[in-house]
């Protein structure tokens, strides 16, 4: 591979460290900067940001604070640890303090403890912190300070919306992180998940009556209702079961194939839950067609738990609670909120425990070269199926809990794009990674619940020329910036795509498959293989 | 260990036929690796020796004939189940995991003969936990035995070119095969590097027991380590016998040097 003539199929490998460091204006411009004397560097640095910061101030206060804080974090790095980075971390939460800002000197409080725990107990520790302010967000959420821009934090409601994608992006995470199969079906999962949590704890069908373990149901109700937590366990086999049922047939597919097909799966059911209220001509209503099923049971553990546990697992989450903790009056969303958590918490650690057992050694042999794991005695077909049918499982707990949170579900829910945003956040956080799948899903979920919604906001009132702007088809002034939302996660994952196309937080492994490839040239064909000899 | 063949062969192709096409890559090739015997096949470049090997670990359906491993009938089955009954195998161009560790490799190569599932993998049982310590250990033993115990923490892609080699045989052993399918495993290395190498294989022979069936292109260690030398051209096997026997064989020249060299011998008087 001569350096002059970079190979054209592989874009990545010319922007490397090989290329000529000396050609082309960005590199030229490169050179220049690292030849200017460090004093100088630091001072245009320096000078920049705060031209930045002072420039946002005028535009919106808290913004030039927040870039001029950011930046001032980024030089404290430099600083020499004792006694100066400390000095300097615990003036700036004192300051925060002082200005009255108190949940802000608290998160900074917290950060830069982390950063002071020993590197070997520092990711146990990042993940207890993440856990412990992730429990207590329900007693905090409402005192936070605002960030600019992206405006207040996130309420409980959003909270549960965000963990139950979060579960399903960890969930799709095995199949496409792991396995390296691409899958842009799996909204197929989170409805097959949702409609068996309707079908079982609603009125949909009524001339049968059937109670096991429902709560907050009276005797003589028609229909199936059944436990929640019988459901959530149902859901996540009957979608690991279809997972099986759609993978044998599809599974020895390789790559872009097998997502087309995939799209395809994703593309019928929502077309058969739309149709559904009259299954195929028989009069059978299976769905309920585009009114979808609407309301299902609320969850909760009956009051014969609920008592032996002293009350603390409630008896019905919608009719709960009547306690104050720690100066908060408990909300039912507060209890979905908690158990959402719980479920994303057994998600995470069943992946986890996947990740370094035989069969998620033999996932990643796959994905790295299909040829030679068969040849390892790995069973392609078998080992394939395990990755999609348990990534389907956790699709459909996922499904199942969202559709009893909402207590309804649609088929307008489940369409091409969901497949698709749930693969965006498993590529922006890192495939491969916990947490990076965690960090990815948890913003772009927030994103579309309320990221969107408060950043036009802010756009259209502090920017004078969007705030006025009158577009075509709308009949108020200002950008509808939620209208927007799947060209901005375009063009979120082509960023990412192009800069750092193993995700913000990347799987080792994976940052380095994308940044110098892998061989897997397919000879498992026994017809249309070429010969080797 | 299953009861070995009467005649003692481990394992029998008879008219084993590869077509791609219009092509016979394999031309009814009737095959026997003896228990316990250092087998070579060699031939020309294009001779359909690779096409062989493929047939008989599975990655290639034969286009007729049989292939049957100690005893039964295994034409057709995927690698897999081929690897499972065992037949481990190396390849041409390496193929190892290169974004695994050298003990990753290893312990992938170890599939077939652990019993974790999805469900007591999740729960860590203490089978599971035994399990996957004792394997760490085969694991970690085989890398020994092949020279790269300290390299286990490293990425396949990392090592050098001489271990990925070791390390795609330390894989091969790791599925605990009775017959070992070696691709070339000498390409590229140096002399000294090939008689390492060839000793290696002899100490595979008498060590653990297993029968080695190696293509080969360096003849001084197809001569040095073979028992027997089977040579295929244009997918036919041509000659066989013992490497002296082999190396004067007529049509073995021809297939290598051409029939004018062939004829220009005999008017020298050499062969």
């Amino acid at each position: 591979m001569s350096q002059q003539h970079p190979p054209l199929e592989s874009p990545i490998e010319q922007w490397g460290d090989d290329a000529p460091k000396d050609v082309g204006f960005r590199n030229q411009l490169r050179a220049r900067w690292r030849a200017l004397p460090e004093t100088q560097r630091i001072g245009i640095v320096a000078g920049v940001e705060l031209l930045v910061a002072i420039g946002l101030f005028r535009l919106d206060h808290s913004l030039g604070y927040a870039v001029l804080t950011v930046s001032l974090l980024l030089w404290m790095r430099r600083l020499p640890p004792i006694p100066w980075k400390l000095a300097a971390q615990a003036a700036m939460v004192v300051v925060f303090l002082a200005f009255g800002v108190t949940s802000l000197a608290a998160l900074l409080a917290i950060f830069f403890a982390v950063f002071w725990v020993p590197v070997r107990y520092r990711q146990w520790t990042m993940a207890g912190v993440a856990l412990l302010v992730t429990v207590f967000y329900p007693f905090y959420a409402s005192k936070m300070f605002t960030i600019p821009v992206f405006g207040v934090w996130p309420d409980v409601a959003t909270g549960v919306y965000m963990l139950v994608f979060i579960m399903m992006a960890v969930g799709l995470n095995i199949v496409v992180g792991y396995a390296g199969l691409l899958d842009l079906g799996y909204v197929a999962f989170y409805a097959i998940g949702a409609y068996t949590a309707a079908w079982f704890s609603s009125l949909q069908f009524a001339n049968h009556r059937w109670h096991f373990g429902a709560v907050g149901i009276t005797k003589d109700l028609a229909g199936i209702h059944v436990s929640i937590w019988i459901l959530l366990l149902a859901a996540g086999m009957i979608t690991a079961l279809s997972g099986i049922i759609i993978g044998l047939p599809t599974l020895r597919l390789r790559g872009d194939y097998l997502a087309i097909v995939t799209l395809g799966f994703g593309e019928i059911l929502p077309q058969i839950a739309r149709n559904g209220d009259n299954l195929f001509g028989t009069g059978f209503n299976l769905t309920n067609g585009p009114n979808g099923i609407t309301p299902l049971d609320s969850p909760g553990f009956g009051s014969g738990v609920s008592n032996a546990t002293g009350h603390f697992l409630p008896a019905n989450y919608l009719v709960c609670c009547h306690t104050t903790l720690l100066g908060h009056q408990i909300q039912s969303t507060d209890v979905f909120f908690w158990t959402a958590v719980v479920l994303l918490l057994i998600t995470v650690f069943c992946s986890l425990r996947l990740q370094y057992s035989r069969l998620g050694r033999a996932w990643i042999a796959i994905r790295e070269d299909e040829t030679a794991a068969a040849a390892m005695g790995v069973p392609l077909m078998r080992t394939k199926t395990w990755a999609y049918a348990s990534g389907a499982f956790f699709g459909g707990v996922a499904g199942a809990y969202y559709a009893s949170f909402k207590s309804a579900t649609f088929p307008g829910d489940f369409f091409f794009n969901i497949s698709v945003f749930i693969l965006c956040m498993v590529i922006l956080g890192g495939m491969g990674n916990i947490a990076g799948v965690i960090v990815g899903a948890a913003f772009l979920a927030y994103l579309n619940q309320e990221g969107l919604a408060n950043t036009g906001q802010w756009l259209n009132t502090n920017i004078h020329f969007i705030g006025h702007l009158h577009l075509p088809g709308s009949d108020q002034p200002g950008l509808d910036v939620p209208l927007f939302a799947s060209g901005i996660y375009g063009l979120i994952i082509l960023i990412v795509m192009l800069f750092r196309p193993e995700g913000l937080l990347p799987s080792r492994r994976i940052a380095a498959e994308l940044h110098e490839g892998v061989h897997d040239a397919p000879l498992y064909d026994a017809q249309h293989a070429g010969t080797e000899a | 260990m299953s009861a070995p063949e009467t005649n003692g062969d481990v394992l029998v192709a008879t008219g084993i036929r590869k077509e791609f096409g219009g092509l016979i890559a394999v031309n009814d090739v009737d095959f026997t690796v003896p228990r316990g015997k250092v087998i070579s096949l060699i031939g020309p470049n294009g001779a359909g020796k690779t096409t062989f090997f493929n047939m008989l670990t599975g990655v290639y359906k034969p286009t007729a004939g049989t292939v049957t491993f100690l005893g039964e009938d295994v034409t057709g089955k995927p690698p897999h189940a081929i690897t499972a009954r065992g037949i481990g195998r190396t390849f041409q161009n390496i193929r190892l995991f290169q974004n695994m560790t050298a003990l990753e490799n290893v312990l992938v190569g170890m599939h077939a003969r652990l019993k974790a599932n999805l469900f007591n993998s999740i729960l860590r049982t203490p089978f599971v936990r035994r399990e996957e310590e004792s394997a760490r250990e085969r694991a970690r033993e085989l890398l020994e035995y092949t020279g790269l115990r300290r390299k286990q923490y490293e990425y396949a892609k990392n090592l050098p070119y001489g271990d990925q080699r070791r390390l795609e045989v330390a894989r091969a052993l790791a599925t605990e095969p009775q017959l070992l399918l070696l691709d070339e495993p000498t390409a590229g290395m140096n002399p000294q590097e090939s008689a390492e190498f060839t000793s290696f294989v002899g100490h595979l022979r008498e060590e653990r027991g297993l029968t080695v069936l190696m293509i080969e292109h360096d003849m001084r260690v197809v001569m040095g380590v073979s028992d027997r030398v089977s040579v295929l051209d244009y997918g036919e096997k041509i000659a066989e016998g013992s490497p002296r026997e082999v190396q004067q064989h007529e049509r073995v020249i021809e297939a290598y040097l051409g029939k004018a060299a062939v004829e220009d011998m005999k008017r020298q008087g050499l062969s």
